[in-house]
Order: structure tokens, then sequence, then C-alpha cells
């Protein structure tokens, strides 16, 4: 239901004329097939006004931003493994393996190595990378299922991460960051300036897309989207961009001043605006589509799927490599207590909280970042209402078996409307 | 349209070479097989074909399930390497060794699972693994354009948008999308299976629409079926296999339901006209 293209689905036999039933069927289009997201922002809204209800700081400026460094770690590891899920793999190493990423990027850059920063953090992505490339290899030339091939890697990465914290001497267990720009990417922020300048530039390279989009589509002949659905898009786009800008530039310290955006947010909307471009735009991304849509079809097609599924592991491992950095950056080191088997659960959680599919050929890298935000969410309000960690973890699976039962009824309705 | 022989044929008897140039006919076909052979282990399950396709022309594949028909359409389309025999193409011997060699020539099959991803749409499947670029960038809108004008070449006019998903169109709406598909890639010989098997009444008759067209256009056409209605309402030409060979061939003039019958379930028609083909 939810496909690559979406700014190029069109809206089939519905003239755009300003007719109210028109906007019916745009409104039942959009809450169906558009994005498949209605149901679960939705649901976020209503965690939202919950917890907004039962704590008067939910809704401040500190912990919303507070908030979202919460979830980078679930967006980042959720983006992660939607390049798999949408083949219909899945790789369950990526928590230890962001361990190790960051593990890299803490040891090379503190005060006995001594690394440049960048060099370290280069080293840090690409190791994550080629970790990801192997077990593609293993999935892809000896065709073993990743769910076994990862497990293994799971149990072999956590001895990895052993071995390299405590190859670092007398560590007691964890290694501190040392490291400012380490320290930044999460710590560090943009003046107030920079953030408005930063979010309005993307504010507007987006509606320009969006816009020049359609404008292409129309001068072409080709149907697009009625004009005012875009003018809400890129409407709905300019309100959150200032409301973000409001939040961010607020001042969250009650002893000093600290406003602006924080890196981390920058580095999510990098990430997730370089996933989509190759998932929607490139050939690539088409391929990694067909391959979880019809593996035969894709290999029929001439299409050298075995490259092209490797290509994804990798490209998942360096999403695992970014996301590692940012967790030592929030956590201020790496330790050996990171309970990578359980940031794997909730990256796939993510994912499919967002509306991704666990069976291939259906998802978006949008998805990891609503799943992540949920999830965040609720670990941040459930939090502040003072609810015990046992309630925190039904909670949270509440909300997952919720959305896979709203996926599913929702793909077999539109299953059975689309004949 | 050819001038080629066109008495029905037995496989073991006239089997001219088909060398081009040498004077023989058949040069004039775009494809054409001589002796073709297939071999699982002990097991003959083609046995010194001899058939030839024309240009422009649906040739109906007609036989009962094990005669041999899908495996002579997986030799021709290089999943199978044939065990002995030569096959033409434009009067050239080639040699096929894998699908990919078959689609290069121009020979498009189309299976009865039409190898559509369900999760991409019309536009997104007909150009999977050749997609058009604009600087590295997938090109919509000309793949999105091209796409629309053939279907209206082929007269395909009941999908409502480009852009629906393939999970979401009929069977026939698939099969035609599939068939299109072979189309766009230059095809100057599609084969299909079984196209209208799981097919009902209206559905079909667009498929057999489709077919006729692509023929119209110059494409030969191989089409295997079960069914003889679809055989005589749309076919110009009929071969006939039986346990692996190819007891008949020609015109579909020269045959009726019941020779039919006759030659798929004995491999032999005292109905079946022996006589030379009215032209020629």
């Amino acid at each position: 239901m939810s496909m690559p293209p979406d700014d190029l689905l069109p809206v089939t036999g519905a003239p755009p004329d300003p007719g109210r039933s028109a906007v019916m069927i745009q409104v039942r289009r959009l809450w169906q097939s558009e994005t498949g997201l209605a149901p679960i922002l939705l649901g976020l809204a209503a965690l939202v006004v919950y917890f907004t209800i039962r704590s008067s700081v939910f809704l401040s400026a500190g912990n919303i931003t507070n908030l979202f460094i919460q979830g980078t770690i679930f967006i980042l590891l959720g983006m992660a493994e939607i390049w798999l899920l949408l083949m219909g793999d899945i790789d369950l190493s990526v928590g230890y393996s962001a361990g190790i990423g960051g593990a890299v990027g803490v040891i090379m850059t503190n005060t006995v190595h001594h690394w440049p920063w960048w060099i370290a953090l280069i080293l840090a992505v690409a190791a994550c990378t080629l970790v990801s490339g192997m077990w593609g290899v293993f999935c892809v030339y000896l065709r073993l299922p990743s769910f076994i091939v990862t497990l293994a890697g799971q149990i072999m990465l956590a001895g990895v991460l052993l071995f390299l914290i405590n190859s670092q001497g007398n560590s007691g267990g964890s290694l501190p960051v040392q490291e400012k720009v380490l320290h930044n990417l999460v710590y560090g922020d943009f003046t107030p300036l920079a953030t408005w300048i930063t979010i309005l530039a993307a504010v507007a390279i987006l509606a320009w897309m969006i816009l020049r989009g359609d404008q292409r589509r129309r001068s072409a002949g080709l149907e697009g989207k009625p004009m005012w659905l875009t003018i809400l898009k890129v409407a709905v786009l300019a309100a959150a961009g200032i409301l973000l800008i409001i939040i961010f530039n607020k001042n969250r310290s009650t002893f000093t001043v600290l406003n602006g955006m924080p890196f981390a947010i920058p580095i999510d909307v990098g990430v997730l605006g370089l996933g989509t471009f190759i998932l929607t735009k490139s050939r690539a991304g088409r391929y990694i589509y067909a391959i979880g849509g019809n593996v035969e079809a894709a290999r029929r097609a001439g299409i050298n799927v075995n490259r092209y599924r490797i290509l994804a592991f990798m490209f998942s491992g360096a999403t695992t490599g970014v996301a590692g950095l940012l967790y030592v950056s929030n956590l201020n080191g790496i330790s050996t207590g990171i309970e990578g088997g359980q940031y794997v659960l909730y990256a796939v959680a993510a994912a499919v909280i967002g509306g991704t599919s666990l069976f291939g050929g259906r998802g978006k890298m949008i998805h990891a970042v609503i799943g992540g935000l949920v999830i965040a969410t609720i670990a941040n309000g459930m939090a502040l209402i003072n609810v015990s960690a046992a309630g925190l973890y039904m909670v949270t699976g509440l909300v997952l078996l919720a959305a896979v039962v709203v996926d599913s009824v929702a793909r077999r309705s539109s299953a059975n409307s689309a004949v | 349209m050819t001038s080629s022989p066109e008495s029905p044929r037995s496989a073991t008897s006239g089997d001219g070479p088909a060398t081009g140039g040498s004077g023989d006919s058949a040069s004039n076909f775009l494809l054409s097989l001589r002796g073709l052979a297939k071999n699982f282990g002990p097991v003959q399950a083609l046995k010194h074909v001899n058939l030839d396709i024309p240009a422009g022309q649906v040739t109906a594949l007609i036989g009962d399930n094990g005669a041999g028909k899908s495996v002579l359409i997986k030799t021709i389309s290089g999943i199978y390497p044939p065990s002995a025999g030569n096959i033409y193409w434009k009067g050239r011997e080639i040699h096929v060794h894998t699908p990919r060699d078959s689609s290069e020539l121009g020979i498009a099959t189309v299976y009865q699972d039409l190898a559509l991803c369900d999760n991409l749409d019309i536009v997104q499947n007909m150009y999977l693994g050749r997609e058009e670029t604009r600087s590295g960038v997938l090109d919509e809108i000309k793949m999105e354009l091209a796409t629309k004008s053939l279907l209206t070449d082929l007269a395909v006019s009941t999908v409502k948008s480009v852009r629906q998903l393939v999970g979401s169109l009929s069977g026939g709406q698939r099969q035609a999308i599939a068939v299109a598909r072979a189309v766009m890639r230059d095809s100057q010989l599609v084969i299909m299976d079984e196209p209208t098997a799981a097919l009902g009444v209206s559905q079909t008759a667009q498929v057999l629409e489709l077919v006729r067209t692509l023929a119209d256009r110059g494409i030969a056409v191989l089409l295997i079926s079960h069914n003889l209605n679809d055989v005589f309402s749309v076919a110009d030409r009929v071969a006939v296999m039986h346990l692996g060979t190819l007891v008949s061939e020609g015109p579909v003039a020269q045959y009726d339901t019941s020779s039919a019958v006759d030659l798929i379930t004995t491999g032999g028609s005292l109905r079946a006209p022996a006589s030379p083909a009215p032209a020629n």
C-alpha cells in the first residue's frame, strides 16, 4: 500500500475539480494508501495528548527536545532494519554492531590514539558496513537465512565488543568519550540563528522539490495531485518547521542558557533523506523493492539480485554505524553493559510500528522515524508519570501489537477494495 | 504472408536443413527449429522437432499434458540447452544458453506466473531492470509517458491508471501488462504460456485481442494453449505436439476441432488434411 514514488502516486480518475466528493476521495486516499501513515500518526497524537494531560512537563520544549534525542537510536537502527526488511531479510546483530561502531569511534579518538575525529567516524561507519556486508555475503552466496546468520552474528559481535573494550587496558568495562566532536554529535547545539537558517532552508528545499515535481508532471501532461493537496503539504511542512524552530530555540536549562537544535537532529534527517532518495529515486532502491516483492521476477528482469542484496546489507550497516556513533555520544561512552539484543527488537518494532512489512516489499525510511518517536514517546512519558519498567514494557508491546493489527486490517480492506 | 510450403508436415518426414541462403525458404521464418531434441537422462522430452514460426502471425502450440510444449518453449528461451538439433533465428543459426541470450535476440517468454512484482506499479514493472534515468536519477515522467502511450497503442484500455499497483489488477490486466512489457523491450517473438488459463470469459477475450494486436504489429506470437476455442479464434498457424514429437503443423484453416483433438490425443488423425495447402 505504501510505495516508493509516493509523490508520483496518481490521483486516478479524480480530476481536480473542487467538488466536495473529490475532496472526500482525496482524504480517503490519503488515509488508505497515500502513505499508510495516518493511523500511526493519530496514535502518536493520542499518546502526546494523554501524556500532556498527565504531566505538565511532557510538552515542555526541553522534554520534547530530549524525546527526539531519546528516539534517535530507535530511529537510526530502525532505518538500518528497513533496508533489509524491504527484501524480507532481517539483521539481528545491529545492536552489537552499533556498539562496535561506537567503540571504534571512542577508542580511535581517545587520549591514547588521538586520531582525527573525522577519520574515526569514517572508520566506525566503515566497520559496521563491512560487518553487515559480510552477513550479506553469507546470506546471498551460501543461501542462508538472514535470521540465522545474523543471530550467530549477534552472539559473535557481543564477544567482539567485549574484546574491544577490554583490550583498552584497565577500562573497568566502559570507555568514556574523550573527544569534543564525538561528544557534540548529540550534546552540541546549533545557535538559535543557525537553527532558524537550517530548518528554513530544509523546508524551502523540500517544498521546492514537491512543487517542482508536481510542475514537471503537469507540464508533461500527466495527471497530478490537485493543487490544494500540494499546497496543504507544503503548508504542513512549513508549520512543522516553524514549530520545531520554536521548540529548539527555547531555553531548556534553569541555570544557564541552553538552546538551539541538537546536532543529532540534522544527522537523523540527513540519513532519512539519503535513504529515501536511494529507495525512491535510484535503480538500487527500485531493485530492493522488486527483490522484496518477487525475487524471481527481479531475477528474470535481468537484475543482479545477489549484488543488490549485498548492497542493501551494506547500506544497513552504514546506517548502523551512524546509530552507534550517536549512541556513544549520547551515553558519553561505551560499556560492556550495552543491551544490543534489546535494541534490535526495538529497531524492528520501530520499523513495523511505522508501517513497514516484515515480509518484504513494503516500507519506507520515514516509518522508522515515526515508529522510533512512538517508542521514545512511550518511554519518555511513562517515566514522567512514574510508571514502572514493568508497565513500560507491557505498553510498548501492546502498541507494537496494535500497530501490526491496524496494518493488517488496513491492508485487507484495501486489498478488497482494490478490484 | 510467407511464401513457405504451407502443408502440414510430419516432424519425421520433410526436414530440409534451414541454412539460410541455400534457396531454402527457412530464412523467411523468424525462428526455425530443426531436429531439436531434449533428453532428461533416459527420458526423451523432445524428439526431433522441426518447427517454423513466421513473423506477424500467431502460431498456436497445442498438445496434451506432458506432450513437451513447456520443454519446447523453455529450450527456445534458453532455460534448457537442447540435446541435439539446431535453432535458426532469421535464417542464422543461434545458440541460446541463458534466458538473457534469448531476450537479447528479441525473444520474450511470458510464463504463467507472469513474473510481475505486485508491490510495484505498472510503470515500475514495465521498466523493471531497464529503468530510464536522468543523470542517475530515475526518470519517472519519461517512463510513465512511454507506458501510457504503449498501453494505448496495444488498446489495453481497462487499467485506470499506470500508477496502479500491479497487485491490484485483475488476471487479464496482469497478463496484458506482462505482454506489454515484452513488446516494450522490442521483442520480435513473444512466447505465451497458457495466457488464458486462469481467466474468465471477458478477460480471455481481452487477452486474445491483445495477442491479435501483437501479430498485427508484425510480432511473431507462439501461443501455448489447452483451449481449442482460443486457438481457433486467434491463431494463424497450428502446431500439435504428442509425446515429445511435433505431429502436425500448418495453417489453422486445415484443422478443425475434431482433427485437432485427434492429433492431441493420439498423435494422428484420419480427419487431418493431408493434401497440400491451397496457397502454393
